[in-house]
């Protein structure tokens, strides 16, 4: 027993290790960059600063709730379509779903920037058809194209999870007690896979904010989202302290709009995230 | 053979000469009021994958009845209550509602609502709207539904509730949710799969006491599910005994333990001996050895049957007086009675007696004419009625409550 429960204290140990240097210490000295300045004395300076960048914190903040919320108009039905069909198809689907997410979150950003370049596929085949020289790279719909391909399947997926879960007695009680369809997907499938929905919206949320190389790319260079401006802090070491100021602020952010959504998750402790 | 067992007087008019004048009349003759037929299911068929879970069921229901399906596990009783409440439709044959064929009608136009097995509270849900479920998709005013919530809420001895949590409720606290949800609609039919399954032996009985009241001051038309022959016997006003989805008996809980049509049903309802045996004559049987004096007639000469003698019905005597006499093999207090197990030529009897008798002691068993049923052969003979096998711990196994079934 003695030995069992030594080797469970320490299982944990490596772990314990990795989150040590990786994440514990990097956070400690994002704090430390953001509260100092060049000489190292404390100042507040940086985060007074950083009124300038509260355009591009609306904008990364627009763009990402925009992408998050069409994310969930095609996810959820989706998810719920998924979920109606047989095992055999189910399973199918859901390999087909996590296909992309096989491939570098880079790569699918360059493909697509590939294909919406100027001369690139679409707009060739566009222009064959008959279309105008139409240009998508630099417009914001291809910024928010980029998130939703990027980020789709997790929203999909949590949602995917708890619809399978769902108990379908539940449905049966609902139309039981007189729902007919519309009314049992609003009364109690909805309600029901609230937990499925805001870690869709989070896992999707959260990378949609903070991403940098999906403006880069499919921004044309034009974009200055609050990743592309962290990024740009940390290539010059004069900046170091503001990068870190921005980083700070928007970890904030990020936890305090988790909070807020998990408050409505309603304790019901689903949480994939 | 089947014809006759769909038809509920029938059976209770075979039943009628021999139930003991201090019984309640069965359901078919209770009260003035003539019953109308509420729901009638006409050769009712349906298979899953191939394999046949309800085959040629007929059967009606009475309005403001407490009916019963009992039967074992996988017995298509669960399947027919479903294609009741619509969730599941027929492969072949028709059920009618008020008369009207409601085949193809989809549950929630139905007037019947369900008391599920494991419940199905929205866990989204408070009590309150639980209960008010049903009303708010009907559109009923707010203040009317608060009016039917606290009535409901009353009637199942919850007041007091309306603001709990479903998932925080003791088994029973949601069965009695579950019950006031399904009966704020005012339904004409209240389906109840195994509602009290999951419920421990005290609480059992007495929310089968509860669900009979509640069932009386309603008025409402009661199809219950169980495999639990306690529970049909003492609920019931007819009750429908179902095996490898077959009807076996309709009738009322006293026809179907005096009068089993069976060995299955004998067996399935309460403990039996059951003997091979051959019809001498009118009134006459042999069996064990021995020629009896029964109440039973209408049989072909020297036609075989199977005789049915309940444990209760032995009176044990002293081994010179006994009409057959055999080797106690085993004696188990009951609280009320001695369960003994009698050794009578290699087929063991049980016999339930107040007075205690010794292990291996030799007894003397006497049977009154009325204490013999007589029943035809069928394809349950040999199968069951012999207690050889027969120990505590298999009794306790088949207690057990069943999961859900198709």
């Amino acid at each position: 027993m003695k030995h069992r429960s030594l080797f469970y204290k320490f299982a944990g140990s490596p772990y314990l290790v990795w989150s040590i240097m990786f994440i514990i210490a990097p956070l400690i000295f994002v704090v430390y960059f953001a509260f100092t300045d060049r000489n190292g004395s404390f100042t507040l300076e940086n985060i007074t600063s950083l009124s300038s960048y509260s355009e591009t914190f609306v904008m990364s903040l627009g763009f990402s709730l925009i992408a998050t919320t069409i994310c969930l108009l095609i996810g959820y039905p989706l998810a719920y379509c998924m979920s109606r069909t047989s095992e055999r198809t189910r399973n199918i689907l859901v390999v087909l779903l996590m296909l992309p997410m096989w491939i570098s979150l880079l790569i699918r950003t360059y493909s697509l920037m590939a294909l919406l370049d100027n001369g690139g596929l679409v707009s060739t085949f566009l222009t064959k058809l008959g279309f105008q020289k139409l240009t998508f790279i630099g417009t914001d719909a291809a910024v928010i194209l980029g998130m939703i391909y990027d980020f789709l399947p997790y929203m999909v997926l949590p949602i995917y999870t708890s619809l399978t879960k769902l108990d379908k007695r539940y449905l049966e009680a609902a139309s039981d007690l007189g729902c007919n369809g519309v009314q049992v997907l609003g009364k109690v499938i909805l309600p029901l896979t609230v937990p499925g929905i805001i870690s869709g919206v989070t896992m999707v949320f959260v990378p949609s904010i903070s991403t940098f190389y999906i403006s880069q790319k499919l921004g044309g260079g034009s974009f200055d989202l609050i990743g592309d401006t962290i990024e740009r802090q940390f290539q010059n070491s004069v900046t170091y302290h503001t990068g870190a100021a921005i980083s700070l602020v928007m970890m904030i952010l990020i936890l305090i709009s988790l909070a807020i959504m998990n408050k409505f998750s309603d304790n019901e402790g689903d949480m994939i995230v | 053979m089947k014809k006759e067992l769909a038809q509920n007087q029938e059976l209770s008019e075979v039943a009628e000469n021999e139930q003991p004048p201090d019984a309640p009349a069965s359901n078919n003759e209770k009260g003035s009021k003539k019953r109308t037929k509420l729901i009638e299911l006409k050769n009712i068929s349906k298979a899953y994958d191939g394999e046949t879970v309800l085959d040629e069921i007929n059967l009606y229901i009475n309005d403001k009845e407490f009916i019963t399906l009992l039967g074992p596990s996988g017995c298509g009783k669960t399947t027919t209550l479903r294609i009741i409440g619509g969730f599941e439709s027929p492969d072949i044959g028709d059920i009618f509602f008020n008369g009207k064929r409601i085949n193809d009608l989809p549950p929630h136009k139905r007037q019947v609502n369900t008391v599920f097995q494991k419940y199905a509270l929205f866990p989204h849900l408070n009590v309150y709207d639980n209960i008010a479920f049903g009303l708010r998709i009907a559109k009923v005013k707010e203040d009317e539904i608060k009016v039917r919530v606290t009535e409901m809420l009353k009637l199942v001895n919850l007041s007091g509730f309306e603001k709990r949590n479903v998932n925080l409720l003791s088994g029973g606290q949601q069965q009695r949710v579950a019950i006031a949800r399904a009966l704020i609609n005012k339904p004409k039919v209240l389906l109840l799969d195994e509602p009290l399954g999951a419920l421990d032996l005290k609480l059992r009985k007495d929310m089968q006491v509860e669900l009979k009241n509640i069932q009386a001051q309603t008025g409402i038309t009661f199809i219950y599910v169980t495999h639990d022959q306690e529970e049909a016997l003492s609920m019931s006003d007819t009750v429908v005994v179902m095996a490898n989805g077959k009807i076996q008996q309709i009738g009322t809980p006293i026809d179907i333990y005096n009068e089993p049509v069976n060995a299955f049903v004998a067996d399935f309802i309460g403990e039996s001996n059951i003997i091979d045996g051959v019809m001498l004559e009118d009134f006459k049987v042999r069996f064990a050895g021995h020629t009896f004096e029964c109440l039973d007639k209408g049989f072909e000469k020297n036609e075989q049957i199977d005789a049915v003698i309940r444990p209760e019905d032995v009176d044990v005597v002293s081994a010179d007086k006994g009409m057959l006499t055999g080797v106690v093999s085993s004696v188990t207090f009951k609280g009320v009675h001695y369960e003994i197990i009698v050794d009578i030529d290699g087929f063991k009897w049980m016999i339930q007696t107040t007075d205690y008798v010794a292990p291996d002691e030799t007894i003397g068993l006497y049977i009154e004419p009325d204490a013999i049923h007589i029943m035809k052969k069928s394809e349950y003979s040999d199968m069951f009625g012999d207690y050889s096998s027969f120990s505590d711990e298999m009794d306790h196994l088949s207690d057990i409550v069943e999961e859900d079934e198709v």
